[in-house]
């Protein structure tokens, strides 16, 4: 788990943002190109790459998703990019009933004084949707189980689609409130 | 991205979209996910009681392709029996789109869809 260790943190799904902050700023600094300036070719290269590397490993720790996947990865289980379709009836027929509910929610619109409460509503449904999937990943990731793994990656792929719901509402409210 | 004229067709005039009676006992749904990007696809299936499928319909939501996908093998299945629409490969629906590489997923999407409708036929019937 080398992203962990280079930001000198535990492996842990729950992480400390704050801490994740404080450290990026102390790795940029180290490693930031100016200061190899009178370095030689080769050292002004490594800087850049060491920042880049930083960087990525910024993105993906302070991003829920992102970071349970890289774990995933780095435990063997590779679900980015995967092809593989999700077929739990269940759960696609719940997606199926929040996205005609986002239509909805676009389709009344401004004109409708309820839209607040219907996006309220709505962000309340996913969060506990997010809740749902989200709480045990800490303990599966954790585990030295391989069958706890799977079930995280299910988690995943499950937690994708409700982080596209999120981004359907966002997009939805910038519609109708941007004007 | 550009997306092909068969696309931009299929988008802007999506064929057989819908729902059928869930309740009715010849009717049977595929519903799939992909989790690469979020998309969601559920497609209907009539089938008559010589294994004929009649009728189909899709509700999609997800980019253009798998609009696209998903409205193209409406039009396919139609008048297929059921071992004949198994048959259907996510190939067939990406070259006939001229989907890119980074959109195959959304062919692979329509055909477990299919594949979901027929296994959901099957097992009601099957008994």
């Amino acid at each position: 788990m080398r992203y962990f260790e280079l930001f000198s943190i535990p492996v842990n799904y729950d992480v400390d943002l704050q801490e994740i902050g404080v450290r990026y700023l102390e790795l940029q600094r180290a490693a930031h190109p100016d200061r190899h300036s009178g370095g030689s070719e080769r050292e002004k290269l490594l800087a850049v790459q060491k920042t880049a590397e930083i960087n990525d490993a910024l993105q993906t720790l302070k991003h829920p998703l992102k970071r349970a996947e890289y774990m995933l990865a780095e435990l063997g289980v590779e679900i980015r990019g995967e092809q593989q379709t999700l077929q739990d009836p269940m759960f696609l027929m719940q997606q199926m009933e929040l996205r005609e509910e986002l239509e909805d929610i676009r389709a009344c619109g401004s004109a409708s004084g309820d839209v607040d409460s219907a996006i309220a509503r709505f962000e309340r449904h996913i969060k506990e949707l997010d809740g749902e999937y989200s709480n045990e990943l800490q303990g599966l990731l954790a585990s030295s189980d391989e069958n706890d793994w799977q079930k995280a990656a299910d988690n995943v792929r499950k937690l994708k689609f409700v982080y596209k719901l999120k981004d359907e509402l966002e997009r939805i409210e910038d519609e109708l409130f941007d004007e | 991205m550009a997306y092909s004229d068969k696309v931009i067709d299929h988008v802007e005039n999506p064929r057989n979209v819908g729902s059928l009676d869930k309740n009715d006992p010849s009717v049977a749904t595929g519903m799939v996910g992909a989790p690469a990007c979020g998309d969601v696809m559920k497609l209907q299936i009539k089938v008559s009681e010589q294994g004929v499928i009649e009728d189909a319909k899709f509700k999609t939501y997800g980019c253009g392709s798998a609009i696209a996908s998903s409205s193209l093998v409406t039009e396919w299945v139609k008048g297929k029996t059921l071992d004949e629409a198994a048959e259907i490969k996510n190939t067939d629906i990406s070259a006939e789109l001229e989907l890119p590489p980074v959109k195959i997923h959304c062919s692979i999407l329509a055909e477990d869809a299919i594949q979901a409708a027929i296994k959901d036929y099957k097992s009601k019937h099957d008994k």
